[in-house]
């Protein structure tokens, strides 16, 4: 029998999973406004305490208490900083596009909301007598609205910079173009390994097929590429290049005041909540309960509102990881940060969604072919090559990093020669430990003179 | 038939998209030429979403703003920050045959979709009875049309591989790192701490102004070579200006 009717015997067997397995029917449209209320309300709250919450855990990182004053524990620090932001000065530089420098946060702090919509907060739940999920929509192409709204809320950051009639928010604001429509691709190709293996793109399928194995495990690769494009998205150290303030001042927002800065203050934020929970989505199961207690009394965890407490621990969980980020790595160098996108993350995230591929397909059954009986059990051929080529592939990795770890340590471990001659490179050098020195020659050339005199830029 | 909410929203956001394309046109910086086009493409989206088409409308939003975003990048890199259109004609005679060409198309498409028969509407529903939207989309594109969507796929390669060697810049050496120049440096002893930074006054710090060397005549060395060519350099004798007035203040007050 050939591959191809095998392909097409499984393709009338598999089932058509890309729509959403969420039911609206019982949801009247005032109950949508609530639910949207809700997501905006969980947003802004959320944003509240994690500017809290990230300015304590830093300053325990490096052994300060952080704010401490303002309410139990100084909970109420954001609110009070909150409302000294609003009743600022707004300011618009005389040079700036007025229309564009007015829009521009306006798109960054809206844009962040949209994406929330589609995110599954938890299972089907009872509000006020309805029965509906608790989501606020969903589509057959959910996640890619995540990808195409991200798109769009660059444009806040992109239009601010240009804006601004500035030097350092134009640098900001293109540097932050590169950095997104880069990261994004990565972002976009490691997604595709999920939407593989589920076989949909909406959120509430992505989760359903979670249920038995969270894609964490499967597609670990996938999910570390996201982790780092996810920092990327986000502007977020160690990639917040767009607004690095020992290069640029503040980026892209450096002429921003008052309620303006505000709005990219609050996309900012609410952009790591939305991507945090996209993640969660996509590779931990979105609301599902972890494994040893989903198991408890039939599955009772995983049933109405709990499954609100399981995805909020998730979410934080990345917030955590966020704030820990910042509190322990130092700023990439630019260009650095481009070549890891498009030399290292782009082709290897390629490479493994070919891989994710054949692994999908031959799940599924479309790859077929002769196999090999041993020990009573069948092992098919092509799996075979594939094993034996990959283990190859690793070994002949390993013997050649192998190889030149033993090269260089070759060159370490030369002994220094015994005698130095201190001059020789121009510039004096003090010896090793156990280096003797040789006279130095004394005659100085007429050209090594120092001069008070600047030299020229070369 | 049309909902009334699809009418509400194409009333509402069909001049909307009029007005960015005629702002797409007439726009005198390039930049809010760019934004309009932006503008009308996400309102396609929208209208592709309204009429049932989810993946179709998400992805016209998701490419075209990627597309429009490196537009935008070309305008600033290749026109320049403040760019706006010049009115001049360069080649004469261009309008006119521009607005002959445009009628013949005109008349052109109209007689071609004035023709076009549509069967009676489906909607989506029935069509995702069998398959689901996207898997739907997907056996069109990989089944029914591999070959047209082949070819153009083909067809951007090539556009790609093209404006890569146009863009391409041979390098005649090996472009020299961070260690190699510091060790040039060394080994020239010239700069060896690096360059001077720009200098810092009370009332200005920018890349633009000088520092001053101990005898008082501003270093060269401090600021770029660009800004001196362009003669942006600013000089620091307006701060020292006023930095002495401020002092002069100062002891006029103690004195008083």
């Amino acid at each position: 029998m050939s591959t191809l009717t095998y392909a097409t015997q499984a393709l009338a067997q598999a089932p058509f999973a890309d729509n959403p397995s969420t039911d609206f029917t019982d949801t009247p449209w005032w109950l949508h406004l609530v639910k949207a209320l809700f997501v905006f309300v969980f947003l802004l709250v959320n944003t509240l305490i994690v500017i809290w919450f990230e300015r304590r855990v830093i300053g325990r990182m490096q052994q300060r208490p952080g704010p401490n004053r303002t309410g139990p524990f100084g909970l109420l620090q954001t609110l009070a900083d909150g409302v000294k932001l609003a009743l600022k000065e707004d300011l618009t530089p005389k040079n700036a596009d007025k229309v564009v420098f007015a829009l521009a946060p306006a798109i960054a702090g809206a844009m962040a909301f949209v994406s929330f919509a589609i995110i599954p907060l938890g299972p089907t739940v009872s509000m006020f007598g309805h029965r509906t999920p608790l989501q606020l929509t969903d589509i057959p192409v959910a996640v890619l609205l995540v990808l195409a709204v991200a798109g769009v809320g660059v444009y806040g950051i992109v239009l601010a910079g240009w804006s601004s009639g500035s030097t350092y928010p134009l640098l900001g604001g293109l540097r932050s173009t590169a950095q997104v429509i880069s990261y994004e691709i990565a972002m976009g190709l490691s997604l595709v390994a999920v939407f593989l293996y589920s076989g949909s793109m909406s959120t509430s399928q992505i989760v359903g097929a979670q249920k038995d194995l969270w894609y964490i495990l499967p597609l670990v690769p996938s999910f570390l590429v996201y982790v780092v494009t996810m920092v990327g998205e986000t502007n977020r150290l160690p990639f917040d290049l767009a607004e690095g303030e020992g290069e640029l001042t503040g980026g892209f927002h450096t002429e921003y005041s008052s309620l303006k800065f505000a709005m990219f203050f609050l996309g900012e934020y609410v952009n790591m909540f939305t991507v945090s929970a996209l993640a969660t989505t996509m590779f931990l199961g979105g609301w599902m309960a972890p494994p040893g207690i989903a198991a408890i009394n039939d599955g009772m965890f995983n049933h109405g509102w709990w499954g609100l407490l399981w995805f909020v621990i998730k979410l934080w969980l990345f917030m955590f990881f966020f704030v820990w980020l910042r509190g322990s790595l130092p700023r990439v160098r630019y260009d650095q940060f481009m070549r890891f996108g498009w030399k290292f993350l782009i082709p290897v995230t390629l490479a493994w969604v070919v891989v994710a591929a054949f692994m999908k397909a031959s799940q599924l059954g479309y790859i077929a072919g002769p196999s090999l009986t041993f020990n009573g059990r069948e092992f098919p051929v092509v799996s075979i090559a594939f094993v034996v080529v990959l283990a190859g592939a690793v070994l002949v990795i390993a013997w050649l990093r192998d190889n030149k770890k033993i090269e260089q340590d070759a060159i370490r471990n030369t002994p220094p020669p015994e005698e130095i001659d201190p001059f020789a490179g121009g510039y004096p050098v003090p010896p090793l430990p156990g280096q003797r020195l040789k006279e130095p020659s004394l005659a100085i050339s007429a050209g090594d003179t120092a001069t008070d005199k600047e030299a020229t830029r070369g | 038939m049309t909902g009334l909410g699809e009418q509400i929203m194409f009333w509402i956001l069909a001049p909307i998209s009029v007005l960015g394309a005629l702002g797409l046109i007439f726009a005198k910086k390039a930049v809010h030429a760019a934004l309009g086009m932006a503008l009308v493409m996400i309102n396609l989206g929208i209208f592709y979403i309204a009429q049932e088409a989810d993946f179709l409308g998400i992805i016209q939003i998701f490419v075209y703003t990627g597309a429009v975003m490196m537009l935008f990048l070309f305008v600033l890199m290749l026109v320049g920050v403040d760019s706006s259109d010049s009115l001049v004609e360069t080649l004469k005679g261009q309008k006119w045959a521009g607005a002959l060409l445009i009628l013949g198309l005109a008349a052109l498409l109209f007689t071609a979709i004035g023709r076009a028969q549509f069967g009676p509407m489906k909607g989506l529903s029935s069509v995702n009875e069998s398959t689901g939207n996207v898997s739907g989309v997907a056996d069109l594109i990989f089944g029914k049309y591999v070959w047209t969507f082949e070819i153009t796929s083909a067809l951007l390669i090539t556009a790609a591989l093209g404006a890569m060697v146009l863009a391409h810049r041979e390098r005649i050496g090996a472009k020299p790192s961070q260690r190699a120049w510091s060790e040039r440096r060394i080994l020239e002893n010239r700069n060896v701490a690096g360059l001077p930074a720009p200098g810092v006054y009370a009332r200005s710090n920018a890349v633009d102004t000088p520092a001053l060397l101990p005898d008082g005549t501003p270093s060269e060395l401090s600021v770029s070579r660009v800004l001196t060519a362009r003669e942006q350099n600013v000089a620091p004798a307006r701060h020292i200006e006023s930095e002495h007035d401020i002092e002069h203040e100062i002891e006029e007050g103690s004195q008083r």
